[in-house]
């Protein structure tokens, strides 16, 4: 294992050490005493675990590729934006815009997090985004979703679980509320659905990777009933401007 | 400068804190939490306002003000001995600092209105309103940028770093302290325009882009306010002096008239609520702030947080014993204060209200 004080250094100088140590084959590296620095882990491929003690700057993850990061406390602001593969671990609460445009890869985030998590966040035939949330959400969730996994759970709500405007103007992929949702906090393409047998089998299969991650229980997680939120309409502005 | 110039966007970076025990706190630590987010900023604008920093004076009105030129000084100090009981005049001390080349001349007066000019009904807060508005509009090249009591905002062209050491202001302690970094996008990055922006013991520091900027400035003009520092955040320290010192909202009250509720939240408010929120909405139509922000206002009796009613601006907000933190990025706040008992992201529109103890 390798290890890197961050103490009082500058991002530029923290994330070109940490590429060096990947560079030079480290599978895994712990980062002390992180504060506040920027775009760690940003377009990094390869398998590597990174393990972050401290609170990390914005712009983590951003176009990610392959490594596992692990954060030990709560995060700040973007993180994984358009990332592709990989995963990060948040074992305190994150901040807003978490997932955007995100194609592949997972965020476990086992507190709560702010506003417009996944928002525009895609899939394809070969791989798919997950977003794992244990806490609360703010407004926005999903919003302009496209493709991929969203799950909330609301684990300990200290109220709402999740706030306004839920998958507005979502055309792709799946949400699920650990909990009741209201349709009046949903975008109108918003349908809301008791999961089926199948649903019950993907969120098991994504929940059991993600307790793992972060030492909760399986069975309780998924002692309660969820709801599936999926776009009723497919592609509705498709014709927008087709005529 | 022309100051019917009508916008200005920047995006920034913002830290406060407050002790409510009223604690003397050293500018040191405010200045290592906007440090932090020094990239945040792009070294066109940085500034701090304190609290408590004018003990001795404390019942004096502390103009801060910037002239471009030292012929310019001259004429508002004969307007200022015409109004105003001078008790003391004062370079505010600066240190060299080699970024920092040009700067105008930084002077501050100690002041309380002469009694014969309180002509008719009119306050004592009015009249240095009135000559705030009257300098900043009339006299070409000087600026009242500061005019509270027993605080004080210091400002200017710079990095955090650059304009800290710039005005001292790890000498200065205070119990409420604001401070900000910014990235001015539409507008000049010049002495006036950077935050925090004050008027008597208001201090305004913000990040985003108030794109209501027009209509409350027109609104604000009715009212006789002038709007002279060429940037959007000007209009929330007029907007806060309106409506809570001249109509006499309280802070919950002008908070929601600045980030009302959307009108699909109010329709499903109980009916006592919701004609409280109607009435404000209609009233307050003008006062409305639109576009992202977060915002941390200073006053003299307490710290305000407050968010735009999407979130479109980060604000975290941390305790620890006595002393309540705001900032735009939590390792700001991490980095004055380690271990916070409680960290939370105050929802969209809702404010932190923090009060001193009496």
């Amino acid at each position: 294992m390798f290890e890197i004080d961050a103490a009082g250094i500058y991002y530029r100088d923290l994330n070109a050490r940490i590429r060096e140590a990947l560079a030079k084959g480290e599978k895994e590296v712990t980062v002390r005493n992180v504060n506040g620095q920027y775009y760690i882990g940003d377009g990094l491929s390869g398998n590597a675990t990174i393990v972050l003690e401290g609170v990390p700057g914005n712009d983590l993850a951003a176009f990610m590729d392959g490594p596992t990061i692990r954060i030990k406390s709560n995060a700040q602001d973007n993180i994984g934006n358009t990332m592709n593969a990989g995963k990060v671990i948040i074992e305190g609460n994150a901040g807003d815009v978490l997932g955007y445009g995100m194609r592949g890869g997972k965020l476990h985030i086992l507190g709560d997090v702010g506003y417009r998590i996944g928002i525009h966040m895609k899939g394809n035939k070969k791989q798919s985004p997950t977003i794992i949330v244990g806490g609360t959400a703010g407004d926005f969730f999903g919003e302009y979703l496209a493709g991929g996994l969203l799950i909330l759970l609301g684990l300990k709500p200290d109220g709402p679980i999740v706030g306004d405007y839920l998958g507005t103007g979502m055309h792709g992929g799946t949400i699920f509320v650990r909990g009741e949702v209201d349709k009046k906090n949903c975008g109108a393409e918003v349908g809301i659905l008791d999961p089926d047998e199948d649903d019950m089998k993907v969120l098991k299969n994504a929940l059991t990777e993600y307790c793992a991650d972060l030492g909760l229980d399986i069975k309780e997680v998924m002692s309660k009933k969820f709801k599936k939120l999926v776009p009723v309409s497919s592609r509705p502005y498709g014709n927008l401007y087709a005529y | 400068m022309d100051h019917n110039y009508q916008k200005d966007i920047s995006g920034c970076g913002l830290t406060g804190l407050i002790s409510t025990k009223k604690r003397m706190i050293g500018g040191a630590d405010i200045v290592k939490s906007l440090c932090l987010m020094n990239d945040r900023g792009n070294g066109l604008g940085a500034g701090y306002a304190a609290y408590g920093i004018y003990p001795k004076f404390k019942d004096f009105y502390a103009f801060h003000i910037m002239f471009d030129e030292p012929s310019v000084r001259r004429t508002v100090e004969e307007y200022l001995k015409n109004n105003y009981k001078v008790e003391k005049v004062e370079e505010i001390p600066t240190f060299p600092v080699k970024a920092i080349s040009i700067s105008p001349l930084l002077v501050r007066y100690f002041v309380q209105p002469l009694k014969e000019r309180l002509v008719g009904e009119i306050a004592e807060d009015d009249f240095v309103v009135n000559s705030v508005m009257k300098i900043n509009s009339e006299v070409e090249g000087a600026y009242i940028f500061s005019s509270g009591k027993n605080m004080g905002a210091f400002k200017g062209v710079g990095n955090p770093s650059d304009i800290a050491e710039f005005f001292r202001i790890e000498d200065y302690s205070g119990y409420i302290w604001t401070a900000h970094t910014r990235f001015p996008t539409n507008t000049p990055g010049w002495w006036g325009g950077a935050h925090p922006f004050t008027l008597l013991d208001w201090s305004i520091v913000h990040n985003g882009e108030i794109s209501s900027y027009g209509i409350n400035k027109r609104y604000l003009e009715m009212y006789g306010y002038k709007l002279t520092l060429l940037t959007d955040t000007e209009v929330v320290t007029y907007l806060l002096d309106l409506l809570i010192r001249k109509h006499g909202l309280s802070i919950p009250a002008a908070a929601m008239a600045l980030a009302s509720p959307f009108w699909k939240k109010i329709d499903e408010m109980e009916k006592d609520d919701r004609e409280v929120l109607t009435a404000l909405r209609q009233t307050y139509g003008s006062a409305l702030l639109n576009g992202p922000f977060s915002i941390l206002f200073g006053h003299g009796k307490g710290l305000v947080g407050i968010n735009d009613r999407i979130k479109l601006r980060p604000l975290v907000a941390a305790v620890k014993d006595d002393i309540t933190y705001m900032a735009s990025e939590e390792s700001a706040i991490r980095a004055i204060c380690p271990a916070p008992e409680k960290v939370w992201a105050p929802r969209a529109g809702q404010p932190v209200i923090v009060e001193l103890e009496d």
